[in-house]
């Protein structure tokens, strides 16, 4: 079988060692779940000597707080923990689906939000063992100076492929680091980086310690739509998170954001403007989903054709707004059952 | 002497089979759960192109580096070897050439897995690359190095039966279609594994995750250069082979030649990835068929074109060639037929048997081009197949034998079953039926390399207390073959399963079995049980009748006693019987085989498609399309099933099930494709394969026609069942959605492309030029004689 590389285990017992000992071990890579790391490793997709688990820092409780106040939810806590929390069967729903459609039943119990949140980018040219990527000449992402999706690309194109990314955007998250020095809270969209290799503007030694969801006033509803081609296991390869307020059947204000189609999540809030003050029908629902696309670019790195997957982007969107409406579905009636089976 | 359906205690029950405990709890040793004392690990090292010329392999950093016991390359194995007799083209490490990425090139052995994967970095090989071939037409049309050095056509066949032309002028309608059938692999979830020793006196043992251990025998044999009486293989228990496992692979043969050098036990497991290349998988196929019917829809004749992607080696090629036109006219009375294949050498990993065997992909053509002529001619596809059905025992056109057909019945099973005549035109929307009939071997009548002796043989030997203990060759997959025959032997000696020790696919052990391919242990493995069984049993009876002073005509073996029918009490039991005679003769012992009938058609080629007995299924698929995007879910299955006889209705169930499961991948998801001349996705996650969510309801009905010549007239489960459902979804997707999507698999993107093209179809436009050799003109039975 592939096995890892030979690594150093490190097992603090609080976030500052935890800090600590990745500033003081060069090389070094944090480890929640694992289930994206360690598959990785085999592949020998990081040079890594270290690594530092999160396994034993002291345990919280997953969710705290409610709509009126805000939510603070560990980072640490597991996807399987928060896809069935009450506390996001309201208003930040999203999430809850988000996480409930990550990968299969035995990765969610392992994974974390965290780890979900800075899932690696991912690309078909990437995520692949080394002596595949040497037989193929390497990517500029792991020992090679190319992008072989784009190869006149200064930039490396692998694909954001968290779930739990739009939707935190979508909900105007916020996420706190912590690292040698300090504590910062910061917007969940300024967690990333338009870029494959450098996405994260988490530092080495930060580790994410908490999502903060805002306090609402009023109804807000959200709604997550993923595509992917078994509904059992993998990972996005277009997801759509919209969160919308509401003044009494009036929409107050609409945000989203796209998974899978970019290097980073894609705030699309600005083409769902023409909902503010309407009460949203299914025309203005299909305008707003027809223009909405626009900022989706896949590229052909991931399952199924980047076409495809740009022409599903409007479908999508229109879905995930009918929803977060409280329209009934489409004949879409596939995608709404699949959905409905995997949450 | 069969016994009547009602005296039967055994067979027809759904029992536990024997290994059933084992594998739940996880007590069964395959392969890599093997260790011996001093065990190192062997690993491989793959080309990294497609297609190149190898200019020097140098191992000496490799060997010096701390914990490497040995490095092999092309040198150290040059003696070629293949499945097929006439195929002779695989090297265990490739000496002068590479012909697909992961080639195996050299091979190390190590202390252990670390140390093998550092050392593999430190060989360096010096490539001239050349073109690499990716296609049917780039094989064709590629005027530079050959893949092989006789060219890079592999195989062709050109067959006629009867005047195809002529029929074709003089049909009321003539249709003809181009479809594609892209490659797809097996993917068991035991990757491949093999553990070889050297004994003290030099004796090899290769333990091997094997379908075939004899075949591998006989190949270790000649790569080494070792007498066979000086090799044992054992087949470990199959965590799935599906095909996969049947030919002879460089890891077995490597890890025997690491083990013969070092003198230390050592193992060679593959990676999810190595799997991909070791392939042997599902032929990508491109098809031309073109069919003349009468006004009522009866067919006059048939041409049938292939062009087959044989992948880098030829495998079991020779023989999937003529596969994709042998069983056209088991399925369909067709008076006049013509068949011309080609394989073409390329450069990807070789392809070989999957579940169907050459046969999935006609199946295809023929089932979608029959759909499509019902429509033109007005008759209800149903109706269509029912007026073409072949009769029970006739010969087709090209010369193979049918017994028992259920196939009418089948179509009834499943036309019932979903209410397929009444729903179809009244279908919702983005919901469609559709319908498709198949037949299948039930063991390929001839061997693999040409012989004169049974192709499988069943040693019993009776225990003083009532046990029997089986020796077979055969190698249990997962199928259930190790419950067959010990079901057929408990049956006719009236012992219970639990009394049979079965002992199998051990070539110092068992005696020969060919392998568990080609849907041919039931019959065959099975017959040899029978008669194995029989010849104890009628020893038995003999010295029982004697001490019961009756005839042995009068006797019957059940329930642990041999006695007078009718008159249980009137008896002995089956332990005293076996103590009694062996008291008068010696050790209780028999020996049964099977050799199929010779049912060879006098013409070239007429070696592939003739098998003892025929399977037929008949499917309908439901299928609810998303219109929007283009996915297609199936909710719901009808599959029925001639079976002959189900020895485990359980067993037989769980094979239709899974040929269904399998199916349904092929024609929605799975796809070997390539891009820069790799594999694109070699893994689990990235090669899309349905899961449980993706399973549907499936209404199973099993048909029973008592083949004559069948084990209690059992006839073939394994992979018949898979033929029809991949059709039957292509043609539910047009019942749902007006598009023909002549091209597997039927992926959301080309089902949308289909939607908004005029011609609502997606699929090929034509078959590339190529020059087939002169037709062989071959006689016709005396029954289509003047058709």
């Amino acid at each position: 079988m592939l096995r890892l590389p030979r690594l150093r285990y490190l097992r603090p017992r609080s976030v500052a060692e935890a800090s600590e000992m990745a500033a003081s071990n060069p090389g070094s890579m944090f480890i929640a779940g694992g289930t994206d790391l360690v598959p990785n490793l085999k592949r020998r997709q990081f040079d890594v000597s270290t690594l530092i688990s999160l396994n034993a820092l002291p345990n919280g409780t997953a969710v705290v707080g409610d709509a009126k106040r805000g939510l603070e939810i560990r980072a640490g806590a597991t996807l399987d923990e928060l896809a069935p929390h009450p506390a996001l069967d309201g208003p930040y729903r999203a999430l809850a689906q988000a996480c409930g459609l990550v990968s299969t039943p035995q990765v969610r119990v392992m994974g974390t939000l965290g780890g979900n949140l800075l899932v690696d980018p991912r690309c078909n040219y990437y995520n692949q063992t080394y002596s595949w990527r040497k037989a193929v000449g390497f990517c500029m992402k792991k020992d090679g100076q190319i992008c072989l999706v784009a190869r006149s690309s200064p930039r490396c194109w692998a694909v954001s492929s968290s779930d739990s990314a739009p939707v935190a955007v979508a909900l105007n998250a916020q996420v706190t680091l912590h690292g040698v020095e300090g504590t910062r809270t910061i917007p969940a969209a300024s967690l990333y980086k338009d870029d494959g290799i450098d996405y994260t503007t988490k530092r080495r030694d930060e580790v994410i310690t908490a999502m903060h969801l805002p306090a609402v006033s009023g109804r807000m509803t959200s709604a997550y739509w993923k595509l992917r081609r078994r509904p059992s296991f993998d990972f996005p390869i277009l997801g759509v998170a919209i969160a919308i307020t509401w003044d009494e059947g009036v929409v107050r204000h609409a945000r989203g954001a796209l998974g899978a189609v970019g290097s980073h999540p894609v705030d699309i809030t600005p083409y769902l403007a023409p909902l503010t003050g309407a009460r949203p029908g299914e025309d203005l629902i299909v305008g707003v989903a027809e223009a909405a696309d626009k900022p989706s670019r896949p590229l052909d790195n991931t399952d199924l054709s980047h076409y495809w997957r740009k022409r599903m982007t409007k479908v999508y969107i229109e879905r995930a707004l009918r929803e977060a409406c409280g329209l009934p579905p489409l004949e879409g009636r596939l995608s709404a059952q699949v959905k409905a089976g995997a949450s | 002497m069969t016994q009547p359906t009602e005296e039967l205690s055994i067979i027809g029950k759904s029992l536990i089979k024997p290994d059933a405990f084992s594998k739940v709890s996880g007590q069964t040793k395959f392969a890599d759960d093997l260790a011996l004392p001093r065990m190192i690990y062997g690993r491989l090292l793959r080309s990294p192109h497609p297609h190149a010329r190898i200019l020097h392999v140098d191992t000496a950093r490799a060997k010096a580096h701390p914990g490497v016991l040995a490095v092999l390359s092309g040198d150290d194995l040059p003696i070629k070897f293949g499945i097929l007799p006439v195929s002779q083209d695989e090297e265990a490490l490739a000496g002068e050439k590479v012909r697909y990425v992961g080639d195996p090139i050299a091979a190390v052995a190590a202390t252990d897995e670390w140390v093998a994967d550092e050392a593999l970095d430190l060989i360096d090989v010096q490539f001239q690359p050349l073109p690499a071939l990716m296609s049917i037409e780039e094989a064709i049309n590629s005027e530079g190095e050959p893949i092989h050095a006789k060219g890079n056509v592999h195989k062709t066949v050109a067959l006629e039966f009867g005047d195809t032309d002529e029929a074709m002028r003089a049909a009321a309608h003539v249709r003809e279609d181009t479809v594609f059938f892209e490659g797809n692999t097996h993917l068991p979830m035991e990757q491949h594994a093999a553990l070889a020793q050297v004994a003290a006196d030099g004796k090899l043992t290769l333990w091997t995750s094997s379908q075939t251990p004899h075949y591998v025998h006989r190949a270790l044999g000649k790569v080494l250069e070792m007498p066979m009486s000086r090799i044992r293989v054992i087949a470990t228990p199959n965590g799935g082979g599906f095909g996969g496992k049947s030919d002879i692979f460089s890891h077995e043969l490597v890890a025997a030649k690491l083990a013969l050098v070092t003198g230390r036990p050592v193992k060679i497991t593959l990676t999810r990835e190595e799997v991909f290349y070791a392939h042997r998988g599902r032929h990508p196929v491109l098809m031309k068929v073109k069919t003349g019917f009468l006004k009522d829809g009866r067919i006059t004749a048939m041409q049938f074109q292939s062009f087959l992607d044989g992948g880098g080696y030829g495998s079991y090629g020779v023989a999937s060639t003529y596969y994709t036109g042998a069983l056209q006219a088991t399925t369909y009375a067709i008076p006049r037929y013509r068949f011309e294949g080609v394989r073409l050498f390329t450069n990807k990993p070789p392809c070989g048997p999957k579940r169907g065997h050459g046969t999935p992909q006609p199946r295809f053509a023929l089932e979608t081009h029959l759909d499509k002529v019902a429509e033109e001619l007005g008759i209800d596809p149903v109706e269509l197949r029912r007026r073409n059905l072949p009769k029970a025992d006739s010969r087709t056109v090209n010369w193979l034998r049918i017994t028992s057909i259920g196939l009418g019945e089948c179509i009834n099973k499943v036309v019932e079953g979903s209410g397929f005549l009444t729903r179809r035109t009244s279908m919702p929307k983005g919901r469609g039926l559709g319908f498709a009939v198949s037949s299948y071997l039930s063991g390929a009548g001839t061997a693999i390399y040409w012989n004169e002796m049974p192709h499988s043989e069943v040693q019993l030997k009776l225990d003083r207390n009532g046990g029997v203990s089986l020796l077979c060759g055969a190698i249990d997959i997962g199928q259930g073959s190790d419950h067959i025959l010990a079901a057929i032997v408990a049956e006719v000696l009236g012992v219970s399963l639990q009394d049979i020790q079965l002992t199998t696919a051990d070539t110092d052990l068992t005696p020969i079995d060919l392998g568990s391919y080609s849907s041919r242990v039931t019959f065959m493995a099975g017959n040899a049980a029978k008669a194995a069984a029989e010849k104890v049993r009628d020893r038995l009876f003999a010295v029982a009748a004697k001490a019961l002073q009756c005839d042995a005509d009068d006797l019957i073996a059940r329930d642990h006693r041999i006695a007078r029918r009718g008159r249980p009490a009137d008896g002995m039991d089956f332990a005293q019987a076996v103590q009694l005679a062996e008291a008068q003769g010696g050790g209780v012992t028999g020996t049964g085989s099977y050799t199929p009938p010779k049912l060879a058609g006098p013409y070239k080629g007429s070696g592939v498609g003739p098998s003892p007995a025929y399977s037929y299924s008949a499917a309908v698929v439901e299928v609810d399309c998303d219109r929007k995007t283009g996915e297609v879910r199936v909710p719901e299955v009808w599959i029925a099933h001639d079976i002959g006889r189900s020895i485990n209705p359980m067993l037989v169930v769980g094979q239709v099930e899974g040929s269904v499961y399998m199916a349904l991948g092929e024609a929605l998801m799975e796809e070997q494709a390539f891009r820069l001349g790799l594999h694109k996705f070699p893994s689990l996650l990235e090669y899309k394969s349905p899961t449980a969510l993706e399973t549907p309801i499936m209404h199973t009905y099993l048909v029973e026609t008592i083949d004559r010549e069948g084990p209690f007239g059992a006839k073939e489960a394994g992979q018949g069942p898979l033929l029809p459902v991949i059709p039957a979804v292509a043609n539910a997707i047009y019942n749902a959605l007006g598009v023909r999507i002549d091209e597997v698999p039927i992926t959301p993107e080309k089902v949308l492309k289909a939607m908004h093209d005029k011609t609502k179809r997606v699929g090929p436009k034509s078959v590339p030029a190529f020059e087939f050799p002169p037709l062989i003109k071959a006689d016709v039975p005396d029954e289509w004689k003047g058709k």
